[in-house]
């Protein structure tokens, strides 16, 4: 096994009632995405506070997206439109502070789409691979 | 030099505590130099006519000190607000912060304030005295015989030079004449950051928030910060203290207080006044205005009282958080 090969670790937000199942469908069909891929599970994509993504970023995460239901179709009947009002407004600023557009990314991905999921976070980490490891955003304090 | 002179206003203040309109008044005094103007609570007209001051250093917005005044005050609280002052006073009234009817606001106009440090890049240090005659400030040093004369446009505070509007957008008596929503070009730094490159942007910031000292004075003046209990007060949330030069942690203060700001903020620029470390905090608040105006359509916090703040609202037709950077660079 080769000990320094890079792999970036990922961070991906699921809402409970889409994106989560959506995991889940990918799992039960086989479908292989990236084992650095370290799902959080919150109840809707809303409820993730833009400080989350960054104290991801802050211990060390290589990139950060957060996977809702559809816009239309949230269980709160709402809360993926505030979702996505505030990561546009949030993904713009970071880009204003020089940070790579790359790393962070919002996906709105159903409990059907399995297959989806899958491909978007195979998509998604190389991606970030791409970028190398996150310098800009990390904090040395968090360092293992 | 101000349009009204500090005596029009201490009679207004003189004559509505002794009619017992109000109770108290919200004014400036001097601080430790003649130059460091603080605000101060008058309860006697005595106290008015001895300490009142109202000169070029009377930044200070007194909207967020409406939040704790009238907790305290059994009648009505009298407050002196400019233009820029009465927006921050709409969007506090919009949150429900405190209460109108405790509040006496007496609009006066405001030509401009003057920033300390551009002039004493100017007039060097030492400043005994300044002195306001006419367009000019004569600035009197502990190391020159014969005062410096400044032209007093020269020496504007940032928000000032773009200031967004002479319009009172509340008050219930005015002194002088209303004035008109302006034309700024307060977006023009923000559009010149956009145009950089990532790279560059990065060090530009890393530039500016790594002087950053986390004072919290950005955030305690702050008129959209009035929450009682804040996250930055938790000594958990990992953004408590001063992190090494190179840290993300002034990143993620400076990125998180702004996000809390956004769609209320009414780039009052007191954030960018009182920043000891002079970083230019304004440019993070007016780039979520720009956005905000662009994707979902032009709106100004605190221009009425009672509209709904664009993060707190939203359509069916957004724009997706994919989409912001196309036909960018």
């Amino acid at each position: 096994m080769q000990m320094n090969e890079y792999k970036p670790l990922i961070v991906a937000f699921c809402c409970n009632w889409c994106s989560y199942a959506g995991a889940d469908l990918a799992g039960n069909n086989r479908l292989s995405y990236p084992a650095d891929v370290k799902i959080i599970r919150v109840p809707c994509s809303c409820r993730v506070n833009p400080m989350f993504i960054l104290r991801a970023f802050q211990r060390g995460a290589d990139g950060v997206i957060i996977c809702g239901c559809h816009p239309g179709d949230c269980h709160y009947t709402s809360g993926n439109y505030y979702t996505r009002r505030r990561m546009a407004l949030l993904f713009s600023m970071l880009d204003y502070l020089g940070i790579e557009r790359e790393r962070t990314r919002v996906e709105w991905v159903s409990a059907a789409e399995g297959a989806k999921f899958a491909a978007t976070m195979n998509d998604f980490a190389e991606k970030v691979a791409a970028l190398g490891e996150n310098k800009r955003l990390e904090d040395l304090r968090c360092k293992k | 030099m101000q349009k009204v002179m500090r005596d029009v206003l201490v009679e207004k203040a003189v004559s509505l505590l002794s009619d017992g309109t109000v109770d108290r008044v919200l004014g400036w005094k001097r601080g430790e130099f003649s130059y460091d103007i603080t605000p101060a609570v008058f309860e006697s007209a005595d106290k008015i006519r001895d300490d009142f001051v109202w000169n070029e250093f009377c930044g200070a917005n007194f909207s967020k000190y409406l939040v704790a005044q009238t907790k305290k005050t059994e009648g009505k609280l009298l407050v002196f607000l400019k233009p820029c002052d009465t927006y921050s006073f709409n969007q506090l009234l919009t949150e429900h912060r405190f209460d109108r009817e405790k509040v006496y606001a007496v609009g006066i106009p405001c030509e401009g304030m003057a920033d300390i440090a551009k002039l004493k890049a100017i007039a060097g240090d030492g400043i005994s005295s300044v002195e306001s005659d006419g367009g000019k400030l004569c600035v009197t040093t502990v190391y020159e015989d014969a005062p410096v004369a400044v032209d007093a446009g020269e020496v504007l505070l940032e928000r000032c030079v773009n200031c967004k509007s002479k319009k009172h957008a509340a008050y219930d008596e005015l002194i002088g004449e209303e004035g008109e929503v302006l034309e700024s070009g307060r977006f023009d730094e923000v559009e010149k950051l956009e145009k950089m490159t990532a790279d560059e942007r990065f060090a530009f910031w890393q530039n500016e928030l790594s002087r950053c000292i986390r004072c919290n004075a950005c955030r305690d003046v702050c008129p959209a910060c009035t929450c009682e209990k804040c996250v930055f007060n938790n000594p958990a949330s990992g953004a408590e203290n001063k992190a090494a030069a190179n840290s993300f942690e002034e990143k993620m203060f400076h990125i998180i207080r702004a996000f809390h700001v956004a769609g209320r903020c009414t780039d009052c620029g007191e954030c960018s006044r009182v920043c000891p470390q002079r970083i230019p905090l304004h440019l993070l608040n007016r780039k979520f205005i720009k956005d905000i105006d662009s994707f979902y359509g032009e709106y100004q916090a605190g221009a009425e009282v009672g509209s709904r703040a664009p993060l707190v609202s939203y359509t069916k037709e957004d724009i997706e958080p994919s989409e912001v950077f196309d036909g960018r660079e």
